[in-house]
């Protein structure tokens, strides 16, 4: 928001007070309507978008809720469960979903921020114009496309089995331009001056990168990722294709077959046995559940590391 | 502001002062550091162009000597026989789903993010505008199985109602013909929640624009006697328009590589059922029929008709997002 943002506003409040109060004598009564109308419609259309957020969470809240506040379920896998018996948990899955998250990320964290660092601090001329480009694509690039293209390396070429690394290596495709875009975002955000300034103590360019610009960008940064592991927790494309469900725990990356949330969910969706869906929706609330608690943790990260102005 | 659709306008538009960081690299020293860090850096985005070029290539690469096989027209197929020795597929039908379930999205949810987007920037008092943002921005938060599940099971089961409604009384174009497919997995209900997916997306987007629209220009409006409505309608929708418009391409990109949702709700149908336009039909999207047939990926010459198809839908977004870009660059052109 600029500065002639937040003078103007009251301004511009001040104005609309005095025209609904009938200050324009001159106003025909249709263009009154007309302008009372689409003040309904707007509030209209906010109230539309609010019913299937209110309504999904309601869902998944009151048909999987209860499996959450049941401590077996963040401590016991679904081994040996069938789809007639109540019990176990998803502790087998959450596992995977967030050892999956990590490696995602330890691998599109270092390649997106530099990335974004080239693009703002290095970049000029044809090379930067490209690569803004392919992040272009990389950001349009639909989950199931980037599921194929590992699954034509990892399975095809080299002839290796189906394990969680080839999941997080699509997942790595997805994640990248979103920590790409968002690191750029904050390195934008910081003065020139805070640059300027170590220039001319003679700092040489990189330490003042590494030691000025993207400390006081670091909280949007982390914001920036957190959001981006909040998308690929979602994600069940490559999960269907490259990670095969399993009902015991596993954490090795390299040893085949991996459980993870969505998948879990998409293992017994079309069950009509009562245990069974209960199980399924409460695999969806825990993942909605872990999601937004990323997003709140970015949103307080953002806020509470902005820089005060 | 970084938005959770990961998509945002900030970076298209002209920074406040108009310059950059220090042009080039005069900056750098060429100390070793220097050269090691810069030289990460390009290395890193080296990486991406490759790894984008590697998609394309690998992809052809896979699906070139199953196209070269295929005994049937790629395009105006729609069979799809990849077990047997001819070869015989086609991707008809899929693009036809695929289009046809992303148009019914775009159709609910552009209209309706604009709207919402006007709210957020132009009507909702300040207390609520920020919270009001958040709130949508949530919707891009639910995962896309979760979307599935709930769109199958939940809103699915009301819309018979509208189906038998629509049927009765626009049974006479073939577009909504009934087809005899239960109400929750059909094309429509597809588009539906596709609509709900997208609009975060449209809504994020075009808020950005609208937020941007120059106060002088609100102002000059409304000094002439314009009514907040006709103020938006001359100030702020001319100035957001490209906004829009790209806002809506990168949704319709979303939509049409929407897979998990889709996969969830629409029934698949045999391979032999009929060919028709009605939306209450079941299908494949392009990305529905990989999702549903990833288990048989066992031969190179099966893997490669499904890469011939997850080829074109990466052919189709690309051109989606292109659109959008070439958008969006134009107006920053005319703003400059």
């Amino acid at each position: 928001m600029t500065a002639a943002d937040v003078t103007s506003g009251p301004n511009l409040n001040a104005m609309s007070s005095r025209e609904s109060a009938g200050g324009f004598n001159h106003r025909s009564r249709a263009r009154a309507l007309r302008n009372h109308l689409a003040r309904v419609v707007m509030w209209a259309a906010f109230a539309i978008a609010m019913v299937p957020l209110v309504w999904i969470l309601w869902s998944v809240i009151s048909k999987g809720g209860a499996m959450l506040l049941d401590s077996h379920w963040w401590t016991n896998s679904q081994r040996g469960i069938t789809n007639r018996v109540v019990g176990g948990g998803a502790v087998h899955a959450i596992e995977g979903t967030i050892i999956e998250a990590l490696a995602t990320a330890v691998m599109a964290v270092p390649i997106g921020v530099m990335t974004a660092i080239y693009l703002v601090e290095y970049g000029r001329g044809r090379l930067a114009k490209t690569v803004s480009f392919t992040v272009d694509i990389l950001t349009g690039i639909p989950s199931i496309v980037a599921a194929l293209f590992i699954y034509a390396i990892w399975v095809t070429t080299f002839g290796f089995q189906r394990v969680g690394f080839a999941v997080t290596l699509a997942l790595v495709l997805l994640m990248i331009p979103v920590v790409v875009r968002s690191t750029e975002e904050m390195l934008k955000l910081v003065p020139n001056e805070l640059r300027e300034a170590s220039y001319a103590l003679g700092v040489p360019k990189w330490k003042t990168i590494a030691r000025i610009v993207v400390p006081t960008a670091f909280s949007g940064i982390i914001t920036g990722v957190l959001l981006g592991l909040a998308r690929v927790m979602g994600e069940t494309a490559p999960l269907l294709i490259l990670g095969p469900y399993t009902k015991t725990i596993a954490t090795d990356l390299f040893g085949g077959l991996m459980p993870t949330l969505p998948t879990m969910i998409n293992q017994d969706r079309t069950e009509v046995l009562q245990p069974a869906v209960d199980r399924v929706w409460g695999a969806a609330a825990t993942l909605i559940l872990m999601i937004l608690l990323l997003n709140i943790a970015g949103r307080l990260v953002s806020r509470l590391g902005a820089p005060k102005t | 502001m970084t938005s959770i659709t990961g998509v945002s306008s900030v970076d298209e538009l002209p920074g406040p002062e108009g310059h950059g960081p220090l042009q080039g690299d005069r900056a750098s020293t060429g100390q070793l550091g220097d050269r090691l860090f810069s030289g990460t850096a390009r290395g890193a985005s080296l990486l991406v162009i490759a790894i984008v070029t590697l998609v394309g290539v690998f992809l052809l690469s896979q699906a070139i000597p199953a196209l070269a096989k295929n005994k049937v027209n790629f395009l105006t197929s729609s069979q799809w026989n990849v077990d047997g020795t001819p070869l015989q597929f086609g991707i008809a039908n899929l693009l036809w789903v695929t289009v046809i379930s992303s148009l019914i999205a775009m159709v609910v949810a552009v209209p309706l993010g604009v709207a919402v987007a006007l709210f957020i920037t132009q009507y909702a008092p300040r207390w609520l505008s920020r919270p009001a943002a958040s709130l949508v921005d949530l919707l891009a938060a639910v995962p896309s199985i979760v979307y599935g599940l709930w769109g199958l099971q939940v809103m699915g089961t009301h819309m018979d109602g509208i189906q038998s409604f629509l049927v009765k009384v626009l049974g006479w174009i073939p577009l909504f013909k009934d087809a005899g497919i239960g109400a929750a997995s059909t094309i429509l209900t597809v588009g539906v929640v596709l609509s709900i997916m997208v609009l975060p997306i449209v809504t994020a987007l075009s808020r950005e624009v609208f937020a941007q629209t120059p106060t002088t220009n609100k102002e000059a409006a409304l000094a002439l006697g314009a009514t907040r409505w006709e103020m938006i309608r001359t100030a702020v929708l001319p100035f957001g328009k490209p906004g829009v418009i790209s806002a809506s391409m990168l949704g319709l990109g979303r939509a049409l590589g929407e897979t998990v949702a889709v996969t969830v709700i629409l029934s698949a149908l045999a391979g032999s059922a009929p060919w028709s336009w009605s939306v209450f039909n079941g299908g494949e999207t392009f990305a529905s029929k990989i999702a549903n047939n990833a288990a048989e990926f066992d031969s190179p010459q099966k893997a490669g008709a499904f890469m011939a198809a997850g080829l074109v839908l990466f052919g189709l977004t690309f051109l989606v997002n292109a659109v959008a870009r070439v958008v969006i660059e134009r107006r920053k052109a005319f703003t400059e």
